[in-house]
């Protein structure tokens, strides 16, 4: 056998595959769904089940403006990648300032809450299964809000001096991506802890 | 002056390879440094199962003490799964999923060297735990609370000392380099197959390591979880796992089960993937069911996420829970049987060749059924409250990961080492390798069974002598002596043909995947052409281009 087996391309036929960061944004996705499904499973599994106080009824509050801040966040975005879509950077970098800004709205919003749960009603992680659940799981979302926040301020600096251009568009969009799955988590953190589970 | 100058410069020159080594992003190195890593594990952690058998060949032995019995069956278990098992399976692939669809490298080459160099890093850890896992309390180096860890044994009253924290942190990482990897031949296998390397083209290897990935991510997942809890427990005061607490020590076997028992065909699908490479090509037939061979591992994969209480009816999950986890492993073995069905209608009417990994590859066709018949057996509830936590359980499923994974690692060993660093293994120390680990698996793992069908548990350091399990138990440490004896070969092997070995060429198997295109070893760009596929043979086509195998391909 010679070394190298060429078989003849066949230059009309269309070859496109999917783009890479976009498949492996989503694998990442499923991998950290699994991880968020075990905690709101362990925060459900313990509803109820603490020996002691508070309970999730006496303390928690509905967080509805940092949750409408959030939620909002992922057309702001959104936003961004279709400015940039269209190479309108002014634009782009004023929708990420938004998105950056209002994901600061929600992060402040659950330290507030976060705060006066532990200053004022003596919920810690060690308290009871209420308040290890509720700060593992809360607070493992809010790790993924610090990370997104991070990638986000970092485009926008490099939107802001001016080193991001339409060939970008794709990268922004995995950004973007990312930042849709931290919503769409919190929509289910919402739903379990703050409505069905209080 | 001469020799003053000399030295410096071979060091440099030896710094350099290191360096190289040190810095690649290259999916070839990356897999053979995954695969060399996990060698030496393997002979780490099968000379921890040796001390063990030495321990119990004899009643009442005092070889080692019970303490660090706890430990060996700790650090065996842990190694084996997460720094043998995984790396050596992610090593093959990371070598050979680009070259088989004609790809250049890995789609995120950085990612690839992440992955290895944290999962290297977790393997280190959990083995710093002897030097570092006594911290301040003076109790315990080494984990000595099982690879599965119940609770409340990793609580930090019954683990007091950091031993618990260095396994829990090992296999954290090893779990996000497991994920890193995962995500890498998943985008790879989508994003950057050659052109005309349809999904319906794709060699199976390529097919069953993407179900593989993807049963990482939903496996690896609640292992990172549970993993964060346990940290949480053991360092912040939580509760999850504190029964004191109200918390439940069943949900950690839920968690660490919900990924224990999808890692089992993490583990045993790239097992498959071997044999579907290797078995067709020294049967010199193509595969038989090529796409019931892809829905049978798609179905696996999805089977394999509701069994895993299966490992838990000891506990008393209830009649529904009991019904439901007996039905759906018992299912689990329909999926399997199509497999060995292909594989026995593949060698039908072959032209066979009993070169040494097809050998290998037989060995695993047979152990492989005998493996899942024990798993059927124990699928039944009843039959498992009997014989839970017993040898007979620890014989089923080292059935499988030795009678069926460990030889198709040996016959992928023999099948592409080849391609990996251009020289042929010894088919005679391979026949010898061979002879003497099947002779040995079979004395240990057959026997294995009788002990546990008499009553003696696992994980006892030791037994007495009046239970009659003194004879069995000596047989099958002796296996485990040919079984060393067989591995010390292999590795003798590997070394000698490194550097004496018969130069292989490009293709010594007239084989008839990409692979087997390019020179042995191939130069770091893979392919000077970005090559073009019309067929699942692509070799063959090539090779008889009056009959090509797009005529016959549905």
């Amino acid at each position: 056998m010679g070394g190298i087996a060429v078989l003849p391309h066949n230059p009309n036929e269309p070859w496109n595959l999917p783009s890479r960061g976009i498949v492996g944004m989503v694998c990442l996705i499923i991998a950290e769904a699994a991880i968020f499904i075990i905690f709101v499973v362990a925060y459900v599994f313990y509803l109820g089940k603490s020996l002691a106080g508070p309970t999730p009824r006496d303390v928690l509050e509905l967080p509805i403006f940092t949750t409408i801040c959030l939620l909002s966040s992922s057309f702001t975005v959104m936003g961004a990648v279709s400015a940039l879509h269209k190479n309108q950077r002014n634009a782009c970098s004023m929708w990420l300032a938004l998105t950056v800004l209002l994901g600061f709205i929600f992060l402040a919003g659950t330290a507030h809450e976060w705060y006066n749960l532990i200053y004022r009603d003596g919920l810690t992680i060690r308290t009871n299964l209420f308040g290890t659940a509720f700060y593992s799981l809360v607070g493992l979302h809010a790790t993924h809000v610090v990370l997104g926040l991070c990638l986000l301020s970092l485009a926008l600096l490099f939107s802001l001096r001016g080193q991001m251009t339409s060939k970008h568009t794709e990268r922004l969009e995995v950004l973007s991506i990312y930042w849709h799955f931290v919503d769409a988590v919190w929509v289910v953190v919402f739903l379990v802890v703050y409505v069905f589970g209080r | 002056m001469r020799n003053t100058t000399a030295v410096p410069e071979s060091r440099r020159r030896w710094l350099d390879v290191v360096h190289e080594w040190v810095k690649t992003v290259d999916h070839k190195k990356i897999g053979i440094m995954y695969i060399c890593y996990a060698l030496i594990f393997l002979l780490v952690a099968g000379f921890e199962a040796l001390l063990m058998r030495i321990q119990l060949a004899i009643p009442n032995n005092t070889f080692v003490s019970p303490q660090v019995f706890n430990r060996l069956f700790t650090m065996h278990g842990t190694t084996m799964v997460f720094f043998v098992g995984m790396p050596i399976l992610f090593g093959f692939g990371n070598y050979l999923i680009p070259l088989m669809i004609g790809a250049r490298d890995m789609a995120f080459p950085r990612l690839n060297a992440f992955g290895f160099w944290i999962s290297a890093f977790g393997g280190l850890l959990l083995y710093f735990s002897y030097l570092g896992g006594d911290g301040l309390y003076g109790a315990g180096s080494a984990p000595d609370v099982g690879w599965f860890a119940y609770a409340p044994l990793t609580s930090p009253a019954f683990s007091v000392g950091h031993s618990t924290d260095y396994w829990t942190l090992a296999l954290l990482l090893s779990g996000i380099g497991s994920v890193a990897t995962a995500l890498n031949m998943v985008t790879t296998t989508i994003c950057m197959r050659c052109p005309g390397m349809k999904l319906n083209r794709m060699p199976l290897l390529v097919w069953l390591y993407l179900v593989t990935s993807l049963m990482v991510f939903i496996a690896i997942g609640p292992l990172t979880a549970a993993q964060i809890m346990l940290m949480l427990d053991r360092y912040a005061g939580a509760h999850f796992f504190d029964t004191q607490a109200g918390g439940s020590a069943v949900l950690w076997m839920h968690f660490f089960w919900i990924f224990g028992h999808p890692e089992v065909y993490i583990l045993v699908l790239p097992a498959f993937a071997f044999a579907n490479e290797i078995i067709p090509v020294f049967s010199r037939k193509a595969i038989f069911g090529y796409p019931a061979m892809v829905a049978a591992t798609i179905g696996i994969g999805f089977i394999s996420l509701s069994v895993w209480a299966h490992h838990m009816f000891t506990v008393g999950l209830g009649a529904w829970a009991n019904t439901f986890f007996t039905l759906a492993t018992m299912v689990i073995a329909v999926p399997t049987g199509i497999k060995i069905f292909n594989w026995l209608a593949t060698l039908w009417g072959g032209k066979i060749h009993f070169t040494v990994p097809m050998m290998f590859s037989v060995g695993f066709l047979f152990q492989f059924l005998i493996a899942g018949l024990t798993g059927i057996m124990l699928s039944v509830a009843p039959f498992d409250w009997q014989l839970g936590n017993s040898y007979f359980v620890v014989a089923h499923f080292h059935y499988v990961l030795v009678g069926a994974i460990l030889m198709m690692i040996f016959a992928a060993f023999y099948y592409w080492s080849p391609k990996m660093t251009g020289r042929m293994l010894s088919e005679k120390l391979g026949k010898w390798h061979f002879w003497l680990f099947v002779i040995g698996f079979h004395l240990t793992f057959d026997f294995m069974h009788v002990p546990g069908l008499l009553g003696m548990p696992r994980r006892i350091y030791t037994y007495e002598a009046d239970r009659g399990w003194m004879i069995w138990n000596l047989i099958v440490s002796s296996g485990a002596i040919f079984q060393a004896i067989g591995a010390l070969v292999f590795v003798y092997n590997l070394v000698w043909s490194y550097f004496k070995g018969p130069i292989a060429g490009p293709d010594p198997w007239d084989a008839w995947t990409l692979e087997w295109s390019t020179p042995s070893p191939p130069p770091a760009y893979n392919f000077a052409v970005i090559p073009s596929v019309g067929s699942r043979r692509p070799l063959w086509d090539l090779k008889h281009p009056e009959d090509p195998d797009s005529n016959y391909e549905m």
